[in-house]
């Protein structure tokens, strides 16, 4: 996918607005420009970003029409080209997700239970619904052990999130 | 670090991962709709090919025949007759049936000895089929259009939606909650057919559960219970297959069926249900007057709607804001048919007109149009039109976002109504509520309209393994919808989100590869437009452009190109390599002329449909004549030429049995796609995009 990599600034931003018209039309169900409200973090994940709930509630709010529930592509394009030329959300560092889980993994198991897991996970920071928390475990637990080593699944989830 | 930091980051990388696993699907979903609905708009291209038969059908053309062999009912039209001609008393059950047998009138065990029968995979015997649908016909024109149903005090009913075929969801569903009886009331809103490979099983199933508690299960009509649309989309050919000497009857007996389905359910006169949708005109009134039997086809009145839709084409691109085009630009290609100038007739009067003008008005002359239960031509007035015109927008219309009423085009019948209609169309009724179905969603339900309308979908797994869950809806007294999912198939539960997005999006490559190699021709075409030079050459930009232009699906080529174009340069695509390397046919037809190959491939669906409907006696097969005809009349319309020799040749070489005529399977076989393509390309779409945003 090399795309030259001597592209002016004028070509780069073409191109990040290309990305983010992409992403945003995918979700774009009557094709008039404007997605529901609820779609719109999983469009700014998908474009690399890593806000968190936080960021994403005062995002929202500051494209947001009007509580109406719908956010339009007018309003969006300019602020996340701003989040992705700024690199507002970057991405987190293995190294540092690792230190995460060595942290909550207490006695240095090198590996965490679902319990620990979900008691951190639905219960500190910004919390896990019940679904979210279900979800988790499923895909990341060994299947046989039933414990989650955190370091295989850093590595596996890092780029590609295919099996 | 404190915990707190670190539960934080873990979850804010984890919804990060969740997401763009949501996107990949959402992708996926948006391939197989789009491909779905171009099959749809293709059948409109049918029929707009039968409008084009109609203009160029002279008295003496040696194509009459073949027109008339399609559209004329060339056969008894009393129901007395009918039944007769239905009659299963003169079918012998030989020893060796193995299946189930069956007493009438149908009891409960008998629909449970049904059930499990066909958990075990057995098929009925075709007397058994015959009696059944006998019986449920007789029930049927007993019923009215509108089933008004009240909720007892400590009873809840259950709705389900698009059944498809999938028969383990059925049975999924009733073990889940429990079988019909009169303590549990069920709704079952359409297209029970169709597309799954037990159609017939499920009907039986349910007509046998309506015989038993007619008061208690209540089926609507959907838009896939429509003979037309059958042919297209497998229930005829399942039939067919299922029961070679006894299929016609049994499809003509499930003509009248279908056409005597009840159209609508009302829940204590709060609750209304029906399968596709409603429009601003809708009026429960005069839906619950008409005829519905004598409405047949719905189908087959697309091209009077095609007229109007014109008039619709010029109020649409003054940019009105509540026009909904799915893509900018047009890409629905309505507009670009050779639309017939003389649609502002009905087709029936128009068949008339031309029949006496050949001499064949003997069949309808004899007709009589008096007799209030024979399926005499409607009179083609103008409140014959707007009674179909109810049917067809209760059976086909989609909910869309934005205010107003527009028809749906990307169907192709019915149309898309907003918000204000369904609040304008609920008050004037007095309800509160409206579920329909129609649409797969991916948990089984879905609001919209501010929770006023509420679709539900039963067949899970859709489109693919994983593609979707099913679901049906409990209701009480107080008429506040509960929701049940599930999802068929052992394997599939056992997937994790990953696996199942994974294999979804496989499937959905494969089908988007077979359209890519159908327009083959077409698509080296646009590539050469952007490479004057001949280099061999186009950049990435090029290909996504030309390829939209050429296929038309407004999906999003760019991040779709990596799973699609191995040999790319320095952003460039060696387009002729990638065109070699798509796929390629095991044509077991040796044809010197290849382009003709391709336009039959492009076409074959519709092909196949046109086969069938000739085929009036549902042989399997057609004669070398019909099939040059037909051909030749195909071939005009699309404009391309192919001479009398070629397709002398062609039908020969199709004849694989040499006995002179042309077996429609064998035929469809030959164009099987054989994928070679698939060499360990990443499955993650957008690997690219992360890559370069890190």
């Amino acid at each position: 996918m090399a795309e030259s990599n001597n592209q002016s600034a004028e070509t780069k931003l073409s191109d990040v607005h290309k990305r983010i018209k992409a992403a945003f039309e995918t979700f774009d169900n009557a094709a008039n420009n404007t997605v529901d409200v609820r779609e719109i973090g999983t469009i700014i994940y998908s474009l690399g970003c890593f806000p968190s709930q936080a960021d994403l509630h005062d995002f929202i709010a500051e494209v947001e029409e009007d509580h109406s529930g719908y956010i339009h592509l007018d309003r969006f394009l300019p602020a996340m080209t701003k989040v992705l030329l700024e690199h507002k959300f970057p991405p987190i560092p293995k190294d540092l997700l690792l230190q995460a889980f060595e942290v909550l993994d207490k006695d240095n198991k090198g590996y965490l239970e679902p319990e620990e897991l979900t008691k951190y996970m639905t219960q500190e920071g910004e919390p896990f619904t019940q679904e979210e928390m279900e979800e988790m475990l499923t895909g990341l637990a060994d299947h046989e052990r039933n414990v989650i080593y955190y370091k295989d699944v850093i590595n596996q989830l890092a780029i590609d999130p295919d099996m | 670090m404190s915990s707190i930091r670190a539960a934080l980051l873990i979850q804010r990388w984890y919804r990060q991962y969740v997401a763009r696993l949501e996107m990949r699907r959402r992708c996926t979903w948006n391939i197989f709709q789009s491909i779905e609905y171009a099959g749809e708009q293709d059948q409109i291209k049918l029929y707009n090919f039968f409008g084009f038969l109609m203009d160029h059908f002279t008295p003496a053309s040696s194509e009459r025949n073949l027109i008339s062999h399609i559209f004329r009912e060339n056969e008894i039209c009393r129901d007395i007759e009918w039944e007769r001609y239905f009659c299963y008393k003169s079918i012998e059950v030989p020893e060796s049936y193995t299946g189930p047998h069956l007493t009438f009138p149908m009891t409960f065990c008998g629909v449970s000895k049904l059930m499990e029968a066909f958990k075990h995979k057995q098929q009925l015997h075709a007397r058994y089929v015959l009696q059944i649908l006998g019986e449920t016909w007789r029930l049927l024109r007993i019923l009215p259009n509108i089933n008004y149903v009240s909720v007892c005090h400590n009873q809840e009913i259950t709705i389900c939606g698009d059944l498809h075929g999938h028969l383990e969801d059925l049975l999924l569903i009733f073990y889940k909650n429990g079988l019909p009886s009169s303590e549990k009331p069920y709704v079952f809103n359409g297209d029970f057919v169709d597309r799954g490979k037990n159609s017939l099983e499920i009907l039986l199933i349910l007509f046998g559960f309506l015989l038993v508690y007619p008061n208690d299960v209540h089926l609507n009509r959907g838009n896939h219970e429509d003979h037309i649309v059958n042919l297209r989309y497998g229930f005829t050919k399942e039939i067919l297959g299922k029961y070679r000497v006894h299929g016609k009857k049994i499809l003509k007996l499930l003509q009248k069926i279908f056409s005597w389905l009840p159209l609508a359910t009302v829940i204590d006169h709060k609750v209304l249900i029906v399968h596709g949708g409603i429009s601003d005109m809708t009026d429960l009134n005069v839906i619950e007057r008409v005829d519905r039997h004598r409405v047949r086809e719905p189908t087959s009145r697309q091209w009077q709607q095609e007229s109007e839709q014109q008039e619709w084409r010029g109020w649409r691109t003054s940019g009105s804001p509540a026009s909904a085009q799915r893509h900018n630009p047009p890409r629905r290609s309505l507009h670009n048919l050779p639309i017939s100038n003389q649609l502002s007739w009905s087709l029936e009067d128009e068949l008339k007109r031309r029949r006496r003008l050949a001499g064949f008005d003997q069949s309808y002359g004899e007709m009589n149009k008096s007799e209030s239960d024979s399926d005499s031509e409607p009179a083609g007035t103008e409140t014959d039109e707007q009674e179909w015109k109810q049917i067809v927008d209760l059976l086909w219309s989609d909910p869309m976002p934005q205010n107003g009423c527009i028809p749906n085009e990307v169907r192709g019948g019915g149309c898309y109504w907003g918000p204000d209609v369904t609040e304008e169309v609920l008050e004037r009724h007095n309800l509160q509520l409206l579920i329909r179905s129609h649409e797969c969603k991916q948990d089984g339900y879905e609001f919209c309209h501010n929770r006023r309308v509420l679709t539900i979908f039963s067949a899970s797994n859709y489109y693919e393994v994983g593609s979707n869950r099913g679901a049906y809806i409990r209701m009480g007294p107080d008429l506040v919808p509960h929701f049940i999912q599930y999802q068929a198939s052992r394997t599939c539960r056992e997937l994790t989100l990953t696996q199942s997005v994974g294999w979804t999006e496989r499937s959905a490559l494969r089908a988007l590869r077979e359209q890519l190699f159908v327009h083959k021709s077409d698509l080296i075409s646009a590539f050469q437009e952007f490479d004057p030079n001949n280099t061999g050459m186009i950049s990435l930009r090029h290909w996504a452009s030309a390829t939209e232009t050429v296929l038309n699906l407004g999906l999003p080529w760019r991040m779709l190109r990596p799973q699609l174009v191995n040999s790319t340069k320095y952003g460039m695509v060696d387009y002729q390599q990638w065109i070699r390397e798509l796929s390629i046919t095991e044509p077991k037809l040796e044809i010197s002329d290849t382009s003709i190959l391709e336009t039959m491939y492009k076409n074959h669906s519709n092909l196949e449909t046109i086969f069938r409907i000739i085929d009036t006696d549902h042989s399997g097969s057609i004669s070398f004549e019909e099939f040059r005809q037909t051909w030749k009349l195909l071939s005009s319309h699309l404009q391309t030429e192919i001479s009398d020799e070629a397709i002398a040749d062609l039908a020969q070489s199709i004849d694989f049995n040499k006995d002179g005529s042309i077996d429609i399977n064998e035929f469809m076989e030959a164009f099987r796609l054989v994928d070679l393509s698939l060499k360990g390309r990443s499955t993650d779409f957008y690997t690219s995009q992360l890559v370069y945003m890190s």
